[in-house]
């Protein structure tokens, strides 16, 4: 019987607490991020598709037409191009193509790149309707980001 | 002529109350959104017109756009009656709500039964709607919602009993008018009748969310997880018919809770009673009902009956016996 009179209490007791704390909540300023309005700063860490590196010296990319990325990629989605470089050593990229619908993300293109020529970008908002959105061409991106 | 005021009266009377009914109904989904998106720390609807105002208008739109399937087998007069069941007893029941001294459709002298018998109404509706749907989850699910509201008619009813021996009248504008003059004269704080005032209210209150198949008493709608319970059939506009049916429920409910213990149109501090207190303390109560479904989890069917049948109801019973013994004492 003491029992019985104690949960009563104690539970009705108990209901008002638990209302108190979700009236705190309600007045707490609200933590939603409206995503299409406002996006979410991406993480440094984020691995996005692979993009190429701007080298702030000579002006343009590292790339120096290896090809170790092509070879490196299990899913074959790296196409690239180049061509002697005038008067001087080395060659220079004309093209890069990345078909990101194949591509698994796995990082092995940036981790074999002799001289740190591509990075992952920060891109995440990537939905769309046909497949030939996603053959990116990479030397073009880089050349929009900076001109 | 036959244009007398008495049919211009009930003219209006019928308008205004179809069109609070139905008003209520869609705005009460738009503030239950808007609530429970505040307590979870999110903004709720906000894309549809300023605030999200113009979101029922859009849901209702698109409930009545939907094709009226009816699925094959069902009882066609039952399937078809079952909403209108669910949302004309809501709307019967404010016939008698007095809203303020003058605001009221009429003043029955039985007007508190009068909202009883109209809110068991709805219940038959529902295990129409069910039965007619040759579904067996829905029926199973119908007969939980009788089981649920047979079990707290009970609870309720002694609490009102207590009441009607205190103030000696089944008419709700003289249970209101006895209440006037401050809140200490409301019948939640008349400790002169009996000290469990309080309680009674709000047992009151538990059995109203009960009644209402609202959370956390709504395992047997569940329109959030289940596909509806009891309307698991319904397409379109019926299924926002049983919708608009349970707030317009809510409403009933707070409005009945309002009248009888709080006081009704009467000013807290006996100033300036009039339509607009009944408002601010019936969408305080329907602010609290919300509050509380996004509070507590649902509870399961069985601890609902037990909370009915071994709490609400001995509480119930000793405070009637509590309140007869002192209105004979004093």
């Amino acid at each position: 019987m003491t029992a019985y009179f104690k949960e009563i209490i104690s539970g009705t007791w108990s209901l008002f607490v638990g209302l108190g704390i979700t009236i705190v909540y309600f007045f707490k300023p609200v933590v939603t991020l409206q995503y299409p309005h406002e996006t979410v700063p991406m993480t440094p860490r984020y691995r996005g598709h692979i993009d190429l590196v701007w080298d702030e010296v000579r002006g343009t990319n590292k790339c120096i037409v290896c090809n170790g990325c092509m070879k490196a990629c299990p899913s074959n989605c790296i196409t690239l191009a180049g061509e002697k470089a005038e008067g001087g050593k080395g060659k220079v990229l004309t093209q890069y193509t990345l078909d990101f619908t194949k591509c698994s993300l796995c990082g092995l293109c940036v981790e074999v790149c002799p001289t740190e020529a591509l990075e992952f970008s920060k891109e995440y908002n990537l939905a769309g309707f046909d497949e030939k959105d996603y053959v990116f061409d990479l030397l073009k991106r880089l050349e929009a980001k900076h001109s | 002529m036959f244009l007398d005021s008495e049919l211009i009266r009930l003219l209006a009377f019928v308008l205004g109350v179809v069109g609070f009914v139905a008003m209520n109904a869609a705005y009460l989904v738009w503030l239950e959104r808007k609530e429970a998106g505040h307590i979870q720390r999110r903004i709720g609807p906000k894309e549809v017109g300023p605030y999200g105002l113009l979101q029922p208008m859009a849901d209702g739109l698109k409930l009545m756009t939907k094709q009226l399937i009816t699925p094959d087998g069902v009882d066609p007069i039952l399937f078809k009656v079952a909403p209108i069941l669910v949302m004309v007893p809501a709307i019967m029941s404010f016939v008698t709500l007095p809203f303020s001294e003058t605001l009221v459709a009429r003043n029955l002298d039985v007007g508190l039964l009068a909202v009883f018998a109209f809110a068991s109404i709805n219940v038959l509706g529902l295990l129409l709607g069910a039965w007619g749907s040759r579904n067996k989850y829905a029926v199973i699910s119908a007969a939980r919602v009788v089981s649920q509201n047979v079990a707290y008619e009970i609870p309720m009813l002694i609490i009102i009993v207590t009441l009607v021996m205190i103030t000696g009248t089944l008419n709700l504008h003289e249970i209101v008018t006895l209440q006037t003059g401050g809140f200490w004269h409301w019948n939640v704080l008349k400790f002169t009748a009996s000290p469990l005032m309080p309680v009674a209210f709000l047992i009151f209150f538990i059995c109203m969310l009960a009644e209402t198949n609202r959370a956390p008493f709504d395992m047997a709608e569940a329109e959030s997880e289940l596909v509806a319970g009891a309307f698991t059939e319904y397409p379109g506009m019926g299924f926002g018919v049983f919708f608009m049916g349970e707030y317009a429920n809510i409403v009933v409910g707070t409005s009945l809770a309002t009248i009888l213990f709080l006081g009704g149109w009467d000013c807290p501090l006996g100033l300036f009673p009039g339509v607009h207190w009944f408002l601010i303390k019936m969408y305080a109560l329907i602010f609290v009902v919300i509050w509380i479904r996004w509070t507590y989890p649902r509870t399961t069917f069985y601890g609902l009956l037990n909370l009915s049948w071994k709490i609400l109801i001995p509480v119930a019973f000793f405070n009637l016996i509590l309140t007869s013994a002192m209105l004979k004492v004093f």
